[in-house]
Order: structure tokens, then C-alpha cells, then sequence
């Protein structure tokens, strides 16, 4: 085990399981940031058969990603979390009431429209404190001994805030470009609109966020404009661009897939961009993945396992959006 | 210092209140996965349509349960690190694995499955999707063997080593640590308990329907079904909470004493005290009913063995007396009228009253949640019965919970109970409104065709009636 440093492969898979939550919950989430703009009845109803039969698998993303971080990086995880206690408070309380939506709407159609409300709602709450959480963690957490140091409000910032938006921004475009793929009629011209409208402005949140961030702090300045490393760092914004491009073309053209497929690009992308920004560090400037990391006869046993246990998960979760394949219909499956 | 004091109580009444709401889900699920398993199969094999019928039925049922264990879930396994960040900082080396194995052998096996389980019936074939009901029925069991391993390392903690730091650490051994003393009897019994609780709820659904429509096949067979499992399964369950307990004094012998109510050692063996005041502050229980040696002879299995009493441990070091006291008593009470209930529909099968003894389908059908009382009080026992501790002897409570004000945490527990009460109230109402409707009366013969989404063509209901 002296060759690979076990602790950056944890940071990897732990990266890998929050990325794959960002996309998959992702859209589910985007579904429900932009149901109050779809049509009662058909419109709504295909929106949520699409996504009715994975969105359990796409959440367990982030059970992976909570608890491999109690896992292999214990400290990192009793910091964090109580640094943004009330924002995971009310990301858990919002997934409760988008994950029962999904079942109550059929079962009291009387009330349809409370829990359409409520599917909206949860589902702003849990992209905005995700958002809001990731700035927060950007701009450093007061740590003392190793324990959180702060107060329960530390994390609201005008940053933060920006982070948040942008998230929900990012979240909605990925649903509406899920929405595309996946439905027709209706509900697939509405999705075509939004996507045109959402991509551009995750494209200027995302600007601001990056432009706001080197001015955290002098760490992030150098990472990303430091000669020579600017040669490399410079290739992300440069891809984003051509990958905006790609995507808004291919939806003037039509297409249906490739817009969708382009967007877990950009988020790929930005997701590269942030591990640039943060790297080494769990809790950024304070602790860094080595000093938070559970000893390596933890993060073995887990390795051992997950080597073999993740490929597995990935087939079967294919397999399972490939029983699901084309479009919903409007019966859909309930 | 009290307002630290404070943060400490409030989060752990947040931690109790989440998980009994947690475990009610899971305790339903766990069973009706495996029943549902067994109902496709049955159907699979006879080609009866009673069989497919029942399967929808539990179906639909089964999704709203498992929806709402999968939410309280998700509060469950960030609440450690939200409310009791030192405890994860410091065991989080040893249980953190566990539950990390847990998700990635159990969760995303049970979700990934569940979508065809749900609504793939007519997107592949009965074959695949007969597997996919098994992972999902796999999945759970998978799920409460990691979740229990960390629980009972919890409790018997072993197979660790501790740092300078005061960390957990991971020994030369695993196995150690998954198969810590109390690890299998906490399974065993654990997992009959889900069978149990989900072979009364479906029992009582069943007699409710009965004693409406004496007729309806569909009833008549759950009914059945779920009287066997009772008879046979309630007789086990209280053979394996004895040894449980046997277990329990061995590794945990405060619990057992405050669960006994023993202050006072009892050199020539101890009573079996069965009602009665427990009072901590003068250690005596006042009122007590009690029957002489019988407590050493359920113990020790002998009616003169020794036992020691709770005089014999620092007082600092016991657990709440009266809760578990009263928790235990209530599990056993509802384990003794399972049996008899089991028995009785055993004598009612034997004299053919099985579908019309009106009785004892009015106990089924009050009997039906008793279950889920029964686990919870066991739980109660169980997780009081560790107190004052987190990691029985080692990690006490007051040390592991975050640092957090106590406002902070009480605006949290007030949000939780009221969204808790709001949405899994609406969802157990919507459950009980689900289980209301009869199932089918008259079974059609499943089609050999795939189905179709609408479910099963009706056909005559004469051709189907046969008993
Ligand atoms: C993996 C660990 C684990 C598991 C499987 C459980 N618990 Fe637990 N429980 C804890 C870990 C824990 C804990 C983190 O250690 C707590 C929080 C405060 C404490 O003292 O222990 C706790 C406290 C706690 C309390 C409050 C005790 C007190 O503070 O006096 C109750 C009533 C329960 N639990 C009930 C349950 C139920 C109903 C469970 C079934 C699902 C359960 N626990 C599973
Ligand atoms: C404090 C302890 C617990 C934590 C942190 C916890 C965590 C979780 C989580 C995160 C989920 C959702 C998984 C998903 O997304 O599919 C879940 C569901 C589940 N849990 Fe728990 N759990 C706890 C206690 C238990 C216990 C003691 C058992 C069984 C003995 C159990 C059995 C299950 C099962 C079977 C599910 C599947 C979903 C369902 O039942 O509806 N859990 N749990
Ligand atoms: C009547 C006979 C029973 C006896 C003697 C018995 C015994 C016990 C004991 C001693 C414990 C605590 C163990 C410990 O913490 O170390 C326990 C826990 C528990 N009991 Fe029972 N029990 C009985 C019936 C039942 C029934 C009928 C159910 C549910 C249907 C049930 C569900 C549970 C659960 C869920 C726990 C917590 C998990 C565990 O520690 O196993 N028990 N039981």
C-alpha cells in the first residue's frame, strides 16, 4: 500500500459519489424546481412517471457521499456538518417532502395540488442548501481543536447565497433538459423553452461564482492564475465555453439526447474546476484530507469492497434506467 | 453549564424520536418485502390468481411504506454527523465502514431493484422481475445485518483499538468488530421481530376484511398466511429473546439488573418482580409484585444462583430504571398474547373456525398493530438500557454529541416533529386508507401473456371463486 495514497483515493470515490448525486438527484430536483411551470394533468404527470421509478437510486448517491465521508474522513464530517446544521436540516426536511410526493399525489388526488406544492418546495430547499452549503465550505470554516468553532449562522454570506442560486439555477436546467429527452408533445416544447432559458443563466451564475471565488481568498487566487499551472486551469473555462456552445446548438437542432448528455458535461466540468479550488483540503484552508482521513485499515476494508461493489452498482443501476428507456408516455408506469 | 446540559438532552430526544419514527418503516418493509417475495413466487409456481392479487395489494402498500422508511432513512445517517459530531469523529473509523458497507450492498441494491419492482411488470419478464422483487426483499435483510453490526458494536463494543486521541481505531480484525458478542442475537431477534410485526399488520387487515365479507378469497388467505407465520414465529421469538437476555447479562449487566428492577443484590437468588415503582433516587421499587427465585431461574436458569444488583455498580454509570422497566414489560406482554394469539388460531384451524371465529378475528384485528409497539419498546430497552454511554463503558453521551447551541438544536426538533407528524401522518392515514379497501374478490386467472399496466383483465368472477 505504499505506492497509492489510499487517502486520495477516498477523496476521489467520495468526489465520484457526490458528483454522481449532483447529476442524478439533479434532475430529479430540476423536475421539481420547474413543476409549478408545467400544465396539470398530462404535462405533470409524464414529468413525474419519468423519474418516479430511479429517483431512490439517485438519492442513495448522497447516503454514499454522507457516509463514506463519516467513513474515511470522520473529521472532516463531524466538522462540517455542524457548521451547516440548519442548512442540513432543512435539506433533509425538503427531501422528505419531495421523496413522499412522489407516492401521496396518486394516492389523494383530492389534495393533488398540496403535495405538487409540496414536491416544489422540498425540492428548492434541498438544491438551495446544497448550494448555499457549498459556498459555505468554500469560503472556510472557522476550526478550533479540531472541532467546528463557530456559530449556527456562519455559513450566510452573500457568497453563499450566490452559490445556492446558483445550484438551483444549474439543477433546473439539468430537469429541463431531462424533461426534452425523456417526454413528448407538450410538455417536451415547454422543456425545449426552459432549457433555452436556464443554460444561459447557469452560464452567468457560473461566471460570477468563479469570478467571486479568487477573491476568497489568496489560496484560490494562486491555484488558478499562478504561472505555469494558468496554462492548465485555463482549459476549463475555455471548454465550458465550446461545451455551451454545443449544447445551445443542438437544441436549436432538435435534439434531444445531446443537450442532456452536454449539461453533465458542464457539470463535470465544474466539478473539475471546484477539486482545482479545494484540493488538497476537506475542510478548505483548515484541514486538509490527510489530517481528516480515518487510518488507512478504515479506508482498506472500504476499498476492498468498493472496487468490486461500485462497477456492480453502476451495471445494475444502467440496467435499471435501461428497462426505463424512451419515452415516458403518458400512462407512464403508475 | 446547563444550557450544555440542554443541547445534550434536546439532541438526543431529536435522536430517539427520528430513529422510533425510522423504524417503524423498515420494521413493515423488511417483512412484507419477504412476503411479497413469497407471494410472486406461490403465484409463479400455481398460476392462482389469489396469489397475483395479493401481490398488487401488498404492492401498493409495501411503496408508500418504503418511500417513508427511505426519507426518515436519509434524516438517520446525516444525523450523526449533525447532532453528534464527536461521536462520529471518534467511532466514525469503526462504524463508519459498516454503514458504508450497508449503502453500498444494501441501499442501492434495494433501490436500483425497486423501480422494476414497482412498476416494471410490464416492462420485462416475470422471470427478471421476480428478481428484482428478491433483491429488494435481499436488499433489506442485507441492510439490517450492517446496520445491526454497528448497533451491537455499540453496545458490546470489541475488536477495536483506542488512539491518544481517544479515536476508535480499527484492530487486526474485522470480523471482530462485525461479529461483536450481542451481534447475533440482536439479528435473529431483530429480524424475526420485523416478520412478526408485518404477520400481524397483514393478520389484521386481513380479519378487518373478514369480519366484513366472510367470503372474500383474497382475505381468507392472508388471514391464513398470516396466522401461520404468527403460530410458528411468536414461539421463536420469545425462546430467542431469552437468550438474548442471557447474552445481555453476560456483556451488559446494569441494563439487565434496571430492566429487572434489581437494586439490591440477591446472593440466594433473585425474584421475578413483575409490576411494580421503580424509584432510582431511594433504590427500591415500591409496589412490587414479585415471585420468588423465579428471576434467577429465567437468568441463571437455576432458582439459587447469585445475581448482583444495581447497588454494586457507580450510580453515575446507571442506565434510567423506570423506561426500561417498563419498556421491557410492555415488549414481553405483547410477545406472550403473539403466542397466544398464534395458538389460538391454531386451535381455530383445527376445529375448521379458522374464517368465521368472530373473535378471534376482533383480537387479530386488534392485535394488528402490536407489532410495531413491541419493536419500538424493544428498541427503547435496548438504546436506554446503554445509557449512560454511546459506546457501551467507553464513550459516554454527554461527550459525544456536537457543539452546537442548545436554540439551534431545539428549533430542529421542533421542525422535525411537526413535518414528521404532518407528512408520515398523511402517509400512515393514506396506508390505513389503502388497507381499508378490500382486496379483489373474485381472482382471475393471471394471463400467459405480459401484463399489462392496468393490472389483470377482470374475468368472470364465477370461474375464479373455488376455495
Ligand atoms: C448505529 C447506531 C444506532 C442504531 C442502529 C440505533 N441507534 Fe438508537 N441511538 C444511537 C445509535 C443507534 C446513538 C447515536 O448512539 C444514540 C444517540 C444518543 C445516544 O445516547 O445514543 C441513540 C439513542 C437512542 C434513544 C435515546 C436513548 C436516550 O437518549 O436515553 C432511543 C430511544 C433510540 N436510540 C432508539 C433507537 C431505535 C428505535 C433504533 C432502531 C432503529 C435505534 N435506536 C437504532
Ligand atoms: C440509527 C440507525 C439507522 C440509520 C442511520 C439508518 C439509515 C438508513 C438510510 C439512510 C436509509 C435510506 C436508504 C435508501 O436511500 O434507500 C434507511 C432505510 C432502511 N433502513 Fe435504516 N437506519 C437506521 C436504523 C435501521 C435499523 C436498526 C434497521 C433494521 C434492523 C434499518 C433497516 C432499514 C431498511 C430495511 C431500510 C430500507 C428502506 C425502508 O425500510 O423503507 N435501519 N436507513
Ligand atoms: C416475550 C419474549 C421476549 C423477550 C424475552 C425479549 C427479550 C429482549 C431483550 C432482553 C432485549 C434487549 C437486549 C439488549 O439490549 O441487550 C430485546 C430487544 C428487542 N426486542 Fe425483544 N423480547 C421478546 C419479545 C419481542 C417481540 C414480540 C418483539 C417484536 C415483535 C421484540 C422486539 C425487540 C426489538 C426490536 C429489540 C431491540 C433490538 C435488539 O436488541 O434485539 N421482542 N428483547
Amino acid at each position: 500500500m505504499e505506492s497509492i495514497d489510499l487517502t486520495v483515493v477516498w477523496a476521489l470515490i467520495i468526489g465520484f459519489a457526490v458528483f454522481a448525486y449532483v447529476v442524478m438527484d439533479g434532475f430529479d430536483l430540476g423536475i421539481g424546481i420547474l413543476f409549478p411551470t408545467l400544465k396539470v394533468g398530462e404535462e405533470r404527470d409524464q414529468a413525474m412517471n419519468s423519474i418516479a421509478p430511479v429517483w431512490d437510486g439517485n438519492e442513495t448517491w448522497l447516503v454514499l457521499g454522507g457516509g463514506g465521508l463519516m467513513a474515511a474522513f470522520p473529521l472532516a464530517y463531524a466538522i462540517i456538518l455542524p457548521a451547516t446544521y440548519p442548512l442540513m436540516i432543512a435539506m433533509l426536511l425538503g427531501l422528505i417532502f419531495r421523496g413522499v410526493a412522489f407516492e401521496f399525489r396518486w394516492r389523494d388526488p383530492r389534495h393533488r395540488a398540496f403535495w405538487d406544492l409540496a414536491f416544489t418546495a422540498g425540492s428548492v430547499a434541498a438544491a438551495l442548501s446544497q448550494g448555499i452549503a457549498l459556498g459555505a465550505i468554500l469560503q472556510g470554516i472557522r476550526v478550533r481543536e479540531g472541532a467546528y468553532a463557530g456559530g449556527w449562522l456562519d455559513w450566510l454570506s452573500p457568497f453563499s447565497l450566490l452559490t445556492g442560486v446558483a445550484l438551483l439555477t444549474g439543477y433546473a436546467a439539468l430537469g429541463a433538459a431531462w424533461l426534452n429527452w425523456k417526454t413528448e408533445g407538450g410538455a417536451q416544447n415547454h422543456a425545449r423553452r426552459m432549457v433555452h432559458l436556464l443554460v444561459p443563466a447557469m452560464i452567468a451564475m457560473l461566471i460570477a461564482v468563479s469570478a467571486a471565488t479568487p477573491f476568497l481568498n489568496y489560496d484560490y487566487w494562486r491555484r488558478w492564475f499562478d504561472f505555469p499551472g494558468v496554462l492548465l486551469t485555463a482549459q476549463v473555462p475555455l471548454l465550458v465555453a465550446i461545451c455551451a456552445f454545443v449544447l445551445l446548438r443542438s437544441l436549436a437542432a432538435g435534439a434531444e439526447r445531446l443537450p442532456f448528455l452536454m449539461l453533465l458535461v458542464l457539470f463535470l466540468l465544474c466539478f473539475v474546476g471546484l477539486g482545482i479550488s479545494i484540493f488538497p483540503y476537506a475542510v478548505p484552508r483548515s484541514v486538509t484530507i490527510w489530517a481528516a482521513a480515518a487510518p488507512p485499515r478504515s479506508q482498506s476494508f472500504m476499498l476492498a469492497g468498493a472496487m468490486f461493489i461500485i462497477p456492480i452498482i453502476l451495471a445494475y443501476t444502467g440496467w435499471a434506467y435501461w428497462v426505463f428507456r424512451g419515452k415516458v408516455g403518458t400512462h407512464g408506469y403508475h | 453549564m446547563l444550557e450544555h446540559l440542554d443541547a445534550v438532552v434536546l439532541a438526543r430526544v431529536q435522536f430517539a424520536f427520528t430513529v422510533s419514527f425510522h423504524f417503524v418503516f423498515p420494521a413493515f418493509s423488511i417483512g412484507l418485502a419477504s412476503y411479497l417475495m413469497v407471494l410472486e413466487a406461490l403465484w409463479l409456481r400455481t398460476g392462482k390468481g389469489v396469489y397475483a392479487n395479493l401481490f398488487r395489494y401488498w404492492l401498493m402498500i409495501f411503496s408508500v411504506v418504503f418511500g417513508m422508511g427511505v426519507v426518515s432513512g436519509v434524516v438517520m445517517s446525516y444525523q450523526f454527523g449533525t447532532n453528534w459530531s464527536v461521536f462520529s469523529e471518534k467511532a466514525g473509523p469503526v462504524i463508519g465502514p459498516l454503514m458504508a458497507y450497508e449503502v453500498m450492498t444494501a441501499f442501492f441494491l434495494e433501490a436500483g431493484f425497486l423501480g422494476v419492482m414497482l412498476f416494471g411488470m410490464n416492462k420485462v419478464g416475470k422471470g427478471l422481475h421476480f428478481l428484482a422483487t428478491c433483491m429488494v426483499a435481499l436488499g433489506t435483510l442485507i441492510s439490517a445485518t450492517w446496520i445491526l453490526a454497528a448497533n451491537s458494536w455499540m453496545q458490546t463494543p470489541a475488536g477495536h483499538l483506542v488512539t491518544e486521541q481517544g479515536q476508535f481505531v480499527p484492530g487486526p480484525s474485522w470480523w471482530a468488530i462485525v461479529f461483536t458478542a450481542s451481534f447475533p442475537y440482536r439479528l435473529v431477534h431483530t429480524v424475526i421481530a420485523a416478520y412478526l410485526t408485518t404477520a400481524l399488520a397483514v393478520g389484521g387487515v386481513g380479519a378487518w376484511h373478514l369480519l366484513r365479507d366472510r367470503a372474500n378469497h383474497g382475505a381468507r388467505k392472508m388471514f391464513s398466511m398470516a396466522m401461520w407465520m404468527a403460530a410458528i414465529v411468536a414461539p421463536i421469538q420469545i425462546f430467542v429473546g431469552d437468550a438474548h437476555g442471557l447474552n445481555t447479562l453476560e456483556h451488559q449487566p446494569a441494563k439487565i439488573l434496571a430492566i429487572e428492577g434489581h437494586y439490591e443484590p440477591s446472593p440466594e437468588g433473585a425474584s421475578l418482580i413483575l409490576f411494580g415503582m421503580p424509584d432510582s433516587k431511594a433504590a427500591r421499587v415500591d409496589y412490587a409484585v414479585e415471585v420468588p427465585k423465579l428471576g434467577s431461574l429465567i437468568l441463571k436458569h437455576d432458582p439459587n444462583a447469585a445475581l448482583p444488583g444495581l447497588n454494586d455498580f457507580p450510580r453515575e454509570d446507571w442506565p434510567p430504571v423506570a423506561i426500561v422497566f417498563w419498556s421491557f414489560r410492555i415488549m414481553v406482554g405483547l410477545g406472550f398474547a403473539m403466542l397466544g394469539l398464534g395458538l389460538w388460531s391454531l386451535l381455530a384451524r383445527w376445529r375448521g373456525g379458522l374464517y368465521d371465529w368472530r373473535w378471534l378475528h376482533r383480537a387479530a384485528l386488534g392485535m394488528g398493530p402490536a407489532g410495531f409497539v413491541a419493536v419500538i419498546a424493544g428498541w427503547i430497552t435496548t438504546e436506554v438500557g446503554r445509557q449512560p454511554f454511546t459506546v457501551y463503558g467507553l464513550l459516554r453521551t454527554a461527550e459525544s454529541h456536537s457543539p452546537l447551541a442548545a436554540p439551534a438544536v431545539a428549533t430542529s426538533l421542533i421542525a422535525f416533529v411537526v413535518v414528521y407528524f404532518f407528512a408520515f401522518g398523511a402517509g400512515i392515514y393514506y396506508l390505513l386508507r389503502l388497507m381499508a379497501k378490500a382486496p379483489q374478490p373474485g381472482e382471475p386467472e393471471p394471463p400467459s401473456q405480459p401484463q399489462r399496466a392496468a393490472g389483470i383483465t377482470p374475468a368472470p368472477a364465477a370461474a375464479s371463486m373455488e376455495r
